[in-house]
């Protein structure tokens, strides 16, 4: 391709940090250096002063009060504590938790630690579009069941859940309810407390700050939540989560999230716009391509979309030197495995295997959009120009009655 | 992942994709794999009477490393006694292309595909 400008569209793995974050973080590496817990001297002073601006921004974003934000190390340590620390301080209430299938690893590969220690999980099924069916979530709440964890938005397809209807069943049946909004806060409206929502992860790295920063939310009043810290020390975050305060990573979370409160609209009309241009494009340039997950329930600036027949790292091969996706592939797992969030949604492995996923952001361009889509294209042809199951589609010939020898 | 130059240039440049007429009794052809598994190889080689493979083609759905591994089968192939071509082993597969240890199926895959073309042939003309 002439452009050798590098297109980013992996935005649900990671996005940049935004300049403005960065020139706010800055000062906190030098000029800044306290530690906020310092309590006696004008360095210190300064650093919790930073800390707690932070704090008041991101708890502005999600309409929550400040002492109801606890600094993590990211996403998947405020996941671990909710989960372990609710399992701990609950164990006489209950030992039973739900989640979904198509959570993130940080919250089932918690949960089945959770089971290693004597509780009981049990993971939901979704429907084709990823959504949960509230019957059976209220079906499977009992007597010991002390938390419901389900994630805001699914970062593989961008399905958002029903939230306000799941947080009304767990206040009706008295249990909490956690969720991983990692892939929701700061791109669509995620206030806890509207839908029931008592613990909440998120991460700095997907809404335009910094790695290596994360909050966990615990609801402070009505009810009054508690989790078991699961990393002692010198007792910081109200005694929830020990460890130096990382000052200018959780700088940089709050200026992110004062970014977001003021664009997150605007940037969501635009990037929606642009998805579906892409989404559209697509469709109309190739046969035989399927979206995945819930078009209307989505975030805005995700699709996931299969290309039949074409095998997903493969064609992200073609063009990857300039094109950034991700894919449900099994070649892209260190496990050989394709998605399982795919998986769980019903799709067959061939699907699974030819699934792309973009994830947009507040700095794609359009210009962007349509060198993706013309390589995409490209790529996409290319590719079943290769395929012998292409050619034998293309031929009227039934695969599924094939005999494939299985290896 | 980085990927060495030679399997690069076999994706990108991919040699001798194609079709034979399968219905032609000098042709031999070896499908394998399977759709779920995420890799389908159809490799085909074409039989001179005297017994040396004067054409082979490929089509494979799969990684690059699929791509590149079937794509370089054939390469190999094309000159070979069909006897020479049942000693091609996988493992020069992987030399040559410098497979990572997770794409060492996509050579063994090549490897079945050339055994099961060459024995296809070799039933139409037992
Ligand atoms: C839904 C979800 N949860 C958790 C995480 C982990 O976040 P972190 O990298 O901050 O630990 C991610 C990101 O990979 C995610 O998408």
């Amino acid at each position: 391709m002439a452009n050798p400008r590098k297109i980013y569209l992996d935005n649900n793995s990671t996005t940049p940090c935004d300049p403005r974050v960065v020139e706010a973080m800055l000062p906190y590496f030098y000029e800044v250096p306290g530690n906020a817990a310092s309590r006696n001297h004008p360095f210190g002073w300064a650093a919790e002063e930073a800390v707690s601006v932070a704090r008041e921004q991101i708890a502005d974003l999600i309409g929550v009060e400040e002492k109801e934000i606890i600094f993590t190390s990211g996403a998947t340590e405020a996941d671990n504590l909710a989960l372990k620390g609710v399992f701990e301080m609950y164990k006489r209430k209950g030992n039973h938790i739900i989640t979904v299938k198509t959570e993130h690893k940080a919250v089932l590969d918690s949960c089945a630690k959770i089971e290693k220690m004597g509780g009981e999980v049990t993971y939901l099924d979704v429907d084709r579009k990823g959504r949960l069916n509230l019957e059976e979530l209220e079906a499977a709440i009992k007597d010991t069941t002390i938390l419901v964890s389900v994630m805001w938005a699914n970062n593989e397809t961008g399905t958002i859940q029903d939230m306000k209807a799941i947080g009304d069943i767990c206040e009706k049946h008295g249990v909490l309810f956690m969720s991983d909004a990692t892939q929701a806060v700061g791109k669509i409206k995620t206030h806890p407390k509207e839908v029931g929502v008592h613990l909440m992860a998120f991460t700095g790295h997907k809404m335009y700050g910094p790695k290596g920063v994360g909050v966990l939310f615990v609801n402070r009043k009505k009810p009054r939540v508690k989790v078991t810290a699961q990393i002692d020390g010198g007792g910081h975050e109200r005694g929830m989560r020990s460890g130096t305060l990382n000052v200018p990573a959780i700088v940089g979370m709050g200026k992110a999230a004062a970014i977001a409160k003021a664009e997150m609209e605007q940037d969501a009309a635009r990037v929606s716009k642009l998805r579906d241009k892409l989404e559209k494009e697509l469709s109309a340039n190739l046969e035989e391509v399927y979206l995945n997950g819930d078009i209307d329930n989505r975030m805005p600036h995700v699709t996931n979309l299969s290309f039949k027949h074409v095998e997903g790292e493969g064609l992200m091969m073609t063009f990857n030197e300039n094109i950034a996706v991700s894919s449900g592939s099994a070649c892209t797992s260190a496990s050989l495995e394709p998605s399982y969030v795919l998986i769980a949604l019903g799709l067959g492995d061939d699907l699974a295997h030819s699934s792309i996923r973009f994830s947009l952001g507040r700095f794609t361009t359009e210009e962007e959009v349509d060198l993706a889509i013309a390589a995409l294209t490209k790529g996409v042809s290319h590719m079943r120009d290769l395929s012998p199951i292409w050619e034998m589609y293309k031929e009227g010939i039934d695969l599924d009655a094939v005999e494939w020898s299985e290896h | 992942m980085a990927y060495s130059n030679q399997l690069l240039d076999h994706f990108k440049n991919p040699r001798n994709v194609g079709t034979l007429d399968k219905e032609n009794k000098n042709v031999g052809t070896g499908l394998v794999g399977a759709p779920e598994c995420g890799d389908v190889m159809r490799l085909q080689i074409q039989v001179s009477d005297e017994g040396v493979i004067e054409d082979a083609k490929f089509k494979t759905f799969g990684c690059g490393s699929a791509i590149a591994s079937s794509s370089l089968a054939t390469e190999w192939l094309k000159g070979k006694s069909v006897e020479d071509a049942l000693k091609i082993d996988n493992m020069a597969i992987v030399e040559e292309l410098a497979l990572p240890p997770v794409k060492i199926h996509c050579s063994v895959l090549a490897e079945d595909a050339i055994k099961s073309a060459i024995k296809d042939y070799k039933e139409k003309n037992a």
